[in-house]
């Protein structure tokens, strides 16, 4: 009854914004258009500025926005074989879809066996990770640089050697996904081990299928990150530019010297790279919320 | 004192049981205490015999191979530099000190592990016997391998992330720590010059004010990385809380427009975005053209030029990274609000501001309070933000170590690592950001309402 009855306070509530927008209503759209047009703004600024003209204008900072010619000159120009972007691109892809894949099983592994099985040293091991994350990430750079460097995975090799060091340590990020594996009721596991199943297949034909949501919230920010790395990719790759990714060779066109000829160059770039991983990003919107919110709220 | 005590009686139950181990075994099990394996191997436990074994046999590979010669350098971290001969003009190949230490390190590891593994051959010994005594069958080499995919498969599952954790996170970090211990600078670069231990100096140079130390700047790097992370948490989090609740607001429309336009931010990779404002706000960007042009200021705003200027505009732009990512968090959570609270409260006459006080921000303080607690400490090591907008300037002559006045103690050790090659001080700052997050997570931790009390909600 009283179900009902708030179903159609509520449905008179829309009938009356039908009607009549109430103040309240006009100030909040006012702040979200407001809100939307600032984040907006260095997208749209971005955009605008890929398609200035690098001949009859110029590549550099201007002090307009609306470009006077458009031309396709810096898109042009990132394809040619003058600019190594298809490289570097084809780099960054190559290692965010390793890393996605190493990542999340990872991930899963360690969520798993510290979610559903109790033995000794658990909560040592757990306890190893949170101080371990205490520490700054890249403390250990240096450390890394001159081992990777043993095997020869540094400078022209550092593609997989990226891959490794994204790969290597991520079980430590097993929050989320632990929490996650938390959720699920262990009567089902109790089930199926009465039924002889054994741990492992429960683990591949139980549990992963039902963590679909979280697989993918796995594989997407583990995906998500080699765009962004900078560190580790400057410092692995040093000063051989057939491996960089594309946030080191892009952070360098803006602020090395030259950088003035080079800015709507970066713009395109920007643009190139921000179209797919945006589509991807918005397509798996869903999952990506559910375990943020998820993590937020398990800590 | 409890804990410590426990501690050295678990040491005394290890030795006995190690010591009646000895005493009750037969001679396949005092074998074993040398042999690893042994005992195991010729009870027919094929399987765990063979891996004790190779294992030992590894280890002294390695320690014969590398491990040794490593490690009774370790104490000097070498002392031949390479040279020219002076007479034949050929280069002479000396000790190279960060391969001492690194693999000097490997082997003290090594050693430690090895002991384990031989806690773990004695007790495995200890159980057969017993097994033996009791008159159990011997389990089969397919009931072992079969034991690692079900009752014993955390074993699988973990081995492989430790592994990756052990090579690429504890002996890096064990390493940088000596290295804090060590002269390993810009003028000891390995291989053509040595480093060495030098006690506690480089920590005494952190905390030397006046003349060379690094002390007056450690303190000011260290006081804007806490204010950063203050005004960086919780600007974001209310703001965030604020622009949830707007969207969420009764008769609002496209409410999920308005959430994708604002998520396109965390879409984007940010070095693309805030490079691209970091440029917008630059002395010949955009920002200060336009105002210029419309006569609004007759000089360009001095946003990375003023160091004042420079923080206020670095905490500002973060908001427009940060809100997106607290509003998402929010809204999940401002929909779990029960809608019986704010019911009672209208009958009881609150309007909306003391509904908000008094039960959304509660409700939202208490479920958010752990992610609240790693998001401070993620901004204390917020690199991408403060590196890609300001770099860490401007820089002032009276900043030593190459520190400018927006660098966090995270870009700071990152500036003196690559630019710097400053290594041992690298470290010691590395120690501090770690010193730092622990000392604020765990007396945070403990007054976070939901660790308090968990049922306060419920």
């Amino acid at each position: 009854m009283a179900n009902k009855a708030k179903q159609s306070a509520k449905a008179a509530g829309i009938e009356m914004n039908k009607t009549h927008v109430k103040p309240g209503h006009v100030v909040a759209y006012i702040v979200l258009i407001l809100i939307s047009v600032v984040w907006l703004l260095p997208f749209v600024g971005i955009v605008l500025q890929s398609f200035r003209s690098f001949t009859l204008e110029y590549g550099g900072m201007v002090d307009y926005l609306l470009p006077k010619t458009f031309s396709l000159d810096s898109y042009t120009w990132l394809f040619s074989g003058e600019s190594q972007f298809l490289k570097w691109y084809s780099n960054t892809v190559i290692i965010a879809f390793f890393v996605a894949i190493g990542q999340t099983c990872m991930v899963l592994m360690v969520s798993y066996a510290l979610s559903r099985m109790r033995f000794k040293g658990r909560t040592l091991w757990m306890r190893i990770c949170l101080v371990l994350g205490m520490f700054p990430g890249f403390l250990t750079m240096i450390c890394l640089y001159f081992l990777l460097k043993q095997f020869g995975l540094t400078q022209a090799g550092a593609i997989p050697g990226l891959i490794l060091v994204g790969v290597a340590s991520s079980g430590m990020g097993y929050y989320v996904c632990k929490g996650f594996f938390d959720t699920i009721p262990k009567s089902l596991d109790e089930a199926a081990r009465i039924d002889g199943a054994s741990r492992a297949r429960i683990f591949f034909t139980m549990i992963i299928p039902l963590s679909k949501p979280m697989i993918i919230y796995t594989a997407l920010t583990a995906f998500m990150a080699p765009w962004n790395d900078y560190i580790f990719a400057s410092y692995i790759a040093f000063g051989y530019s057939d491996s960089y990714n594309v946030a080191v060779a892009l952070y360098r066109w803006v602020n090395t010297n030259d950088y003035q000829g080079y800015f709507t160059r970066f713009c395109a770039g920007g643009v190139l790279i921000a179209i797919p991983v945006t589509i991807l990003f918005l397509c798996l919107q869903k999952y990506y919320v559910e375990g943020v919110t998820g993590g937020a709220v398990k800590g | 004192m409890k804990k410590v005590a426990a501690f050295f009686q678990a040491i005394g139950a290890n030795i006995k049981d190690i010591g009646v181990t000895f005493k009750e075994g037969g001679w396949k099990t005092k074998v074993s205490f040398v042999i690893f394996g042994f005992g195991p191997l010729l009870r027919k436990y094929y399987l765990r015999g063979i891996a004790f074994l190779a294992l030992e046999i590894l280890y002294i590979w390695y320690m014969v191979a590398f491990g040794t010669s490593y490690l009774a350098k370790f104490g000097t971290l070498g002392t031949v530099e390479t040279h020219m001969d002076p007479t034949t003009f050929v280069t002479v190949y000396g000790d190279n000190s960060f391969l001492i230490l690194l693999w000097g390190l490997m082997s003290v590891l090594f050693t430690v592990l090895l002991i384990a593994l031989w806690r773990m051959n004695i007790s495995e010994n200890r159980r057969e016997e017993l097994a033996a005594k009791a008159g159990k069958e011997v389990p089969t080499i397919r009931q072992d391998l079969h034991q690692l995919i079900d009752s014993k498969f955390n074993y699988t599952l973990l081995s492989l992330p430790t592994l990756g954790i052990f090579l690429f996170m504890i002996l890096p970090i064990i390493f940088m720590i000596c290295v804090a211990f060590t002269n390993y600078d810009f003028s000891h670069q390995a291989p053509s010059k040595l480093f060495t231990w030098v006690g506690l100096s480089n920590f005494a140079n952190l905390f030397s004010f006046g003349g060379d130390g690094f002390g007056a700047t450690f303190a000011k790097v260290l006081g804007w990385t806490i204010v950063w992370a203050f005004f960086a948490t919780f600007l974001n989090y209310f703001l965030g809380v604020a622009v949830a609740i707007l969207i969420n607001m009764k008769g609002i429309k496209f409410k999920k427009l308005w959430r994708t336009i604002l998520v396109m931010t965390i879409a984007i990779p940010q070095f693309i975005s805030l490079l691209y404002v970091s440029k917008l706000f630059a002395a010949d960007g955009l920002v200060n053209s336009y105002l210029l042009k419309w006569g609004v200021i007759s000089q360009a705003l001095p946003f990375w030029t003023n160091p004042t200027w420079a923080k206020v505009t670095i905490i500002i732009l973060n908001c427009w990274v940060g809100i997106p990512y607290q509003m998402l968090i929010s809204t999940g959570i401002l929909m779990n609000i029960p809608e019986d609270l704010y019911e009672s409260a209208k009958i009881d006459g609150a309007n909306a501001f003391q509904m908000f006080r008094k039960i959304t921000l509660p409700y939202m303080l208490f479920v958010t309070g752990p992610y609240l607690l790693t998001s401070f400490t993620g901004n204390l090591n917020n690199f991408n933000i403060i590196y890609l907008l300001s770099g860490g300037g401007p820089t002032t002559m009276s900043m030593s170590g190459g520190a400018g006045t927006t660098d966090l103690l995270i870009t700071w050790l990152y500036k003196m690592t690559v630019n710097d090659t400053n290594y041992c001080m690298a470290a010691v700052i590395g120690i501090m950001v770690f010193v730092v997050t622990a000392v604020i997570s765990l007396a945070v931790y403990g007054m976070l309402p939901s660790v308090r009390d968990e049922e306060g909600f419920q």
